[in-house]
């Protein structure tokens, strides 16, 4: 199967290692996942003012060049597919927007491409079963938390591919994979996001409340699909004993790299370097 | 604090900015408090995210635009996942903002990043907060 594929910024930079395990998981899988030949950042936030034709302009551009390639567009980055699919939506739904936008980019664009998260293209078109059985290395004994942030659950209406209250297709992934999952009451609950460039003290705050929250219900390991949510889930954690005594620190995985690891493929591309926390103890229990 | 009712008063310049902006009904809200209760990032913030409409909706304008609470809502949408109104309380805030930085300019300096942080930080997070952050 081939898809359209937008990596986004932070895919193609810190979050190489995202990148490069889902391309290389993808293509054990049967998925060409091919870039497209041009693209720009999507904006990075879902522009929320009442009219934002302009800030829509970049996204919307993204929208026409995967046109022009099919009618799907695989997203990685969940912060990508959240503004993207948005985008995709204003457009369909909002004639006078769509007028205007496509007048700024030059475009006859419709809106009827479909926007999908990569989750949802291993979910819904490869099949949790049958990645099930192309594991090599199942996950066996590992007890993961998996942590789906804001990005593919709200807005419900415009973005949820899962229960937007009780989302599963990160943990039945995991699963698949051979791995246990957690049951916790924040695998929704927002990190802080880009909120860490102007308050790293609340970032600390709102993710120990989602770290300390998987932990305490057996989380050996956090499994994130956004790269500012592994960011800062991370890099958080290297400071949290001075604010948390006898804090212990948990890995944070992008789930495209456990799903490499799990088909037993080469793992040295796959940016273990960029962790804050170490994740070889938890890899080593994999390899053992 | 003595605040004087009137239909001026609620419907007040204020209120009809960020309406015009945001595209929300601030008078849809009638402060049961959910969005308060859910917000992640309640604890750091000034004000409770109810009160900013509360005091948007009493006219205390000033002290709405004053407030720390919108720059610190990061857009998650829990509120309005939450709102028995069906109110998009993060459109609100991002008509603050969006207020504010018209009147004030960049509400972060850029050049105060240490340098750690320029080279650590993922690209979503910069563009995301230029875009909030910055007129």
């Amino acid at each position: 199967m081939k898809i359209s594929y937008f990596p986004g910024c932070t895919l193609n930079t810190t979050a190489k290692g995202f990148d490069n395990s889902l391309r290389a998981s993808a293509r054990v899988l049967g998925v060409e996942l091919a870039e497209l030949p041009e693209w720009n950042c999507c904006g990075a936030t879902f522009p929320l003012l009442a009219d934002n034709v302009l800030d829509l302009a970049g996204p919307a551009r993204v929208l026409v060049a995967a046109r022009e390639t099919g009618e799907r567009l695989a997203v990685a980055c969940t912060t990508c597919y959240n503004v993207l699919r948005r985008t995709n939506l204003a457009i369909s739904a909002d004639g006078d927007k769509r007028e205007k936008l496509n007048f700024f980019i030059e475009a006859e664009y419709k809106g009827d491409l479909r926007v999908l998260d990569i989750l949802q293209v291993l979910r819904d078109e490869v099949g949790f079963d049958r990645i099930a059985q192309m594991v090599k290395k199942p996950l066996t004994g590992l007890k993961a938390a998996a942590y789906y942030g804001c990005m593919v659950l709200r807005p419900a209406a415009e973005v949820a591919y899962d229960d937007p209250e009780d989302p599963r297709a990160l943990d039945e992934l995991l699963i698949a994979l051979g791995a246990e999952t957690v049951d916790y009451p924040h695998k929704g609950e927002c990190c802080g996001a880009y909120l860490a460039v102007k308050s790293a003290e609340a970032t600390a705050e709102m993710t120990y409340t989602i770290l300390s929250s998987a932990q305490k219900n057996g989380a050996q390991l956090i499994v994130a699909n956004c790269p500012l949510c592994q960011f800062n889930l991370d890099k958080q954690q290297v400071e949290m004993g001075r604010r948390h005594a006898g804090y212990q620190p948990i890995p944070i995985f992008y789930f495209a790299q456990l799903l490499g690891v799990a088909l037993g493929l080469e793992t040295d591309d796959f940016g273990w370097e960029k962790h804050y926390i170490d994740p070889q103890p938890i890899l080593a229990l994999v390899r053992s | 604090m003595r605040v004087r009712l009137s239909a001026e008063i609620l419907r007040n310049e204020l209120v009809r900015k960020v309406e015009e902006i945001s595209g929300e009904d601030l008078l849809k809200c009638y402060q049961c408090g959910k969005c308060a209760a859910g917000c992640p990032a309640a604890f750091a913030m000034d004000m409770l995210p109810s009160q900013v409409i509360r005091f948007a909706q009493l006219g205390l304008v000033e002290e709405v635009l004053n407030s720390e609470t919108p720059w610190f809502c990061a857009a998650c949408q829990t509120c309005y996942a939450r709102c028995p109104k069906g109110v998009d309380l993060s459109r609100i805030m991002e008509a603050i903002r969006e207020i504010v930085l018209q009147e004030r300019g960049d509400y972060i300096d850029l050049s105060t990043l240490s340098p750690d942080d320029l080279a650590e930080f993922p690209q979503q997070a910069f563009i995301a907060s230029f875009r909030k952050y910055t007129a």
